[in-house]
């Protein structure tokens, strides 16, 4: 094997292995299937060393081979599981809203501190964990959207939904994250107040 | 007159699309008036803000042992990299 680049790519391994692996974590939820897809950037990226310019950092060109296996994850799961008609029913057990359209049981206030929420580990724990419970697709658009921060044109074309249809699946996906924080978490807590 | 149950639906559009400007100012009404969307409208921007500084973060942890690669993980990945 020649050496063209400074880098080992064992040394990879190392150096950016946890980073891809946390990476990873957050958008895929699975172990083992985090840590397959690290193995295959790796992998990608060794058979594919030439396409590094070095205008980016090795982490950025890492992560972006990343972000396309988990991508291509997604798309995988979507023609796996396609959707079905009640994916795209609101429809939560109980309603919380009366015939009418009203709240019957509106949201509890949240209190404590939420702008350091994202430092809490087990806040963190518990919402991998109501993400969980979501139907791959849902969880997947919602990570797609607010994690990754991907515009709905892109996500609409890893799912293979319409756009109509991926409103739906996201205002969905949040309806059932928000309740299942406040029951799991807010609520639970006992933090009262706002 | 937009009932709860379609502000919230409208609420979470917002977030991935700008709404038709009578929808908008609907929505904005009804804020107002309805305690329990204006809470359901701040707690989904919290979600969103929270999940934005996590990935802001991201980088910068050094991480639990959960947080990592496993020993075996590694061990195999790196084989599989000394011989592709």
């Amino acid at each position: 094997m020649t050496k063209a680049v400074a880098v080992d790519p064992v040394d990879w391994v190392d150096r950016y292995g946890d980073y891809l692996f946390r990476y990873a974590m957050l958008r895929l939820r699975d172990r083992s299937m985090a840590e397959d897809l690290v193995q295959e950037t790796f992998l990608a990226a060794l058979k594919d060393r030439g396409s590094f310019s070095g205008n980016s950092s090795e982490a950025t060109w890492l992560v972006g081979i990343l972000k396309h296996k988990i991508a291509d994850h997604f798309r995988k799961q979507a023609r796996e599981a396609p959707l079905e008609d009640g994916d795209l029913r609101e429809r939560p057990d109980p309603s919380p809203f009366d015939e009418s359209g009203r709240w019957v049981s509106g949201p509890t206030a949240w209190g404590g501190n939420p702008a350091d929420l994202y430092r809490e580990k087990k806040f963190l724990d518990q919402l991998t964990k109501c993400l969980s419970g979501l139907s791959p697709n849902h969880a997947n658009a919602f990570t797609l959207r607010e994690i990754e921060g991907a515009d709905t044109g892109e996500i609409c074309k890893v799912l293979n939904v319409t756009q109509t249809n991926l409103w739906v699946i996201l205002h969905r996906a949040r309806t059932q994250l928000r309740r299942c924080l406040e029951t799991h978490w807010f609520d639970r807590k006992g933090r009262k107040g706002s | 007159m937009l009932s709860c149950r379609d502000v919230t639906e409208l609420i979470s559009q917002s977030m991935d699309t700008s709404l038709p400007i009578g929808k908008r100012i609907g929505v904005r009404v009804h804020l107002l008036m309805c305690k329990f969307c204006a809470r359901y409208e701040r707690q989904l921007l919290l979600i969103r803000e929270t999940l934005r500084r996590l990935v802001a973060e991201g980088g910068k942890d050094e991480g639990t042992a959960e947080e990592t690669l496993s020993v075996e993980a590694r061990e195999r990945i790196k084989k599989s990299l000394r011989s592709p």
